[in-house]
């Protein structure tokens, strides 16, 4: 292959740049599947959620700072939605997620307009004229990697706090043995809601921050969210599985990673950006076979 | 005071697989009482347990705790009030947390889980002395996590664990029957020192006839929905194996065991 550096480059820092922002969503994923053991597929429609809203809300003019916890927020109640068709209308927990997950799309598309709404030459957390006046030219192409891996790091850190807090506690408990929570006078509907709402609140931050970098909104940009961000669950913990050390959330930011890099590598080993999905499906399937966690957790005997 | 009062439950209603559990099924356990049940497999000793809890429904009756109507209390409210230890080791503890924080987790029982801190460092000694008393080493392993912990040490931390904060009832769903007889011993003999202790009122179920006839001052035996055995006090204190075993076989030949 006749790659310069500079184009390996290019590759490698679009890399990080999509790892590092599908990290903050795939910490998401690792609160619904790794936390809750919760299927949510309700992230699917959360991602382009938080898309929709953050691109009409910079259009408003609105600080694309400000954009950010209002995706995030937007996010947690949706998540709220889903986990209370699970709890109080006791619904299935992967139908709970394809219900939300398909009244999304509409809702998405409501919220944006359209199916595709652009925010070039518009403010973002990533081009702004603060950053225009400040920034040495040097760092430029390095802003979108700085900037996301920020965010990504000061989500996992207050993740990783929550985690040890009392209700971090219970969050856990929930998902590593639901009668615990009972016998401890609290109810797991509720914890289970709350688990589902911090996690679409990710899933939905990183659809905005996704279209922040893109300088768009398209709707099918939620297609697969899941599974990417379950891979990338799969690949980190079971990679560092034997690490002590490193944490569960960093072990899935840097699963993000390698994921974003194999999916670049099949691209420049000359597949078609339009086989994107049918990579990350494949990709997916040789990682769920490869670490054996094909099963569901068996709860009764965990 | 724990009233059941004219429970009725019946299993399937409505289909060719209805079943009566209970009918007019009433039982008063004092204040401090340690009542040892046994009976049959179907019996309706776990079940009484469940009725207890608000694990599952009643189709008629009424359940009262100190006077206080619990009948249409959702269960994890009643567990305010209850301590309970399953027949399974895993349903007490949580196995991807560590020894100390399933300690934290069950000392802020009836305490709000808010944002603080999940484990208040200052209570660690405290938990260390509980966990000493166990003899089983858990309090140099405050950092391990529990799922590799054996079936008897969870089933010791799981006991620590539901008497840790202030409770009136104790619910004991057969929780030595999974471990071997030595540590089911222990267990045993740990269960009657925590309710001497904490003066607990305590219902076990137990398919251990010596153990119902050795704990506790009450002994009962059910058989299909009923209690068919119900002595006390100084008649309990008599009481032999032998005469439950003769009462069991009575019972076993009628189901055709």
């Amino acid at each position: 292959m006749d790659m310069t550096l500079e184009a390996i480059l290019t590759i490698l820092l679009g890399v990080l740049e999509e790892g590092f922002i599908y990290g903050i969503m795939a910490l998401g994923v690792y609160i619904t599947y790794k936390i809750l053991d919760f299927p949510d597929l309700s992230v699917d429609g959360t991602f382009p959620l938080g898309s929709a809203v953050t691109v009409v809300l910079i259009i408003a003019g609105v600080n694309p700072l400000l954009t950010m916890v209002a995706s995030f927020c937007i996010g947690a109640f949706a998540g709220m939605i889903a986990g209370l068709i699970h709890v109080k209308l006791k619904v299935r927990d992967l139908f709970a997620g394809i219900i939300m997950m398909t009244a999304l799309y509409s809702i998405n598309l409501r919220i944006a307009g359209k199916a595709n709404v652009a925010i070039f030459s518009k403010e973002t957390i990533f081009e702004n004229t603060l950053f225009e006046k400040y920034v040495p030219a040097i760092v430029g192409p390095f802003l979108v990697v700085i900037i996301s891996f920020l965010i990504l790091l000061l989500m996992k850190v207050l993740l990783d706090m929550y985690l040890q807090t009392k209700s971090g506690y219970l969050l856990r408990a929930v998902g590593d043995n639901e009668t615990i929570v009972t016998s401890l006078a609290k109810d797991k509907g509720t914890v289970k809601i709350i688990g589902l709402s911090i996690a679409n609140g990710f899933v939905a931050l990183a659809g905005g921050i996704h279209s922040q970098k893109n300088g768009f909104f398209e709707i099918s940009s939620g297609t697969g969210t899941m599974t990417i961000g379950l891979a990338s669950v799969i690949i980190g913990t079971n990679l560092f599985k034997k690490a002590n050390k490193i944490k569960a959330t960093t072990a899935v930011m840097m699963g993000a990673v390698i994921y974003k890099l194999c999916v670049s590598l099949a691209i420049a080993l000359g597949m078609e950006a339009s086989d994107l999905k049918l990579i990350t499906s494949v990709l997916f399937l040789s990682i769920l076979v490869i670490s054996n966690d094909r099963r569901r957790r068996n709860k009764t005997n965990a | 005071m724990l009233k059941l009062q004219y429970i009725s439950k019946y299993y399937n209603p409505g289909t060719v697989n209805e079943m009566c559990l209970f009918d007019n099924f009433s039982l008063t356990v004092q204040n401090q009482e340690f009542v040892s049940v046994v009976g049959s497999n179907g019996s309706g000793k776990t079940s009484m347990l469940n009725i207890i809890c608000g694990s599952i429904p009643i189709d008629e009756g009424k359940i009262t705790i100190n006077d206080v109507d619990i009948t249409n209390m959702p269960e994890f409210k009643r567990q305010k009030r209850i301590g309970r230890v399953y027949q399974n080791p895993a349903m007490g503890t949580c196995p991807t947390m560590t020894i100390l924080e399933n300690m934290a987790l069950a000392d802020n029982k009836g305490k709000p889980f808010n944002l603080r801190r999940g484990t208040n460092k200052s209570k660690i000694d405290f938990y260390r002395e509980s966990l000493r008393m166990l003899n089983l080493g858990l309090e140099d392993k405050m950092e391990v996590s529990v799922g590799s912990l054996s079936g008897g040490q969870r089933q010791a931390m799981a006991l620590v664990m539901s008497t840790m904060t202030p409770i009136e009832f104790l619910i004991l769903d057969e929780h030595t029957a999974a471990l071997d007889p030595k540590t089911a011993e222990l267990i045993m003999e740990l269960t009657d020192r925590v309710v001497r202790e904490k003066k607990l009122t305590t219902i076990m179920v137990t398919h251990n006839l010596r153990y119902a006839v050795e704990y506790g001052n009450r002994l009962m035996m059910m058989h299909q929905g009923n209690i068919i055995i119900d002595k006390a006090g100084t008649i309990k204190s008599n009481v032999q194996i032998d005469d439950i075993i003769e009462k069991f076989n009575e019972i076993s030949i009628e189901c055709g065991n």
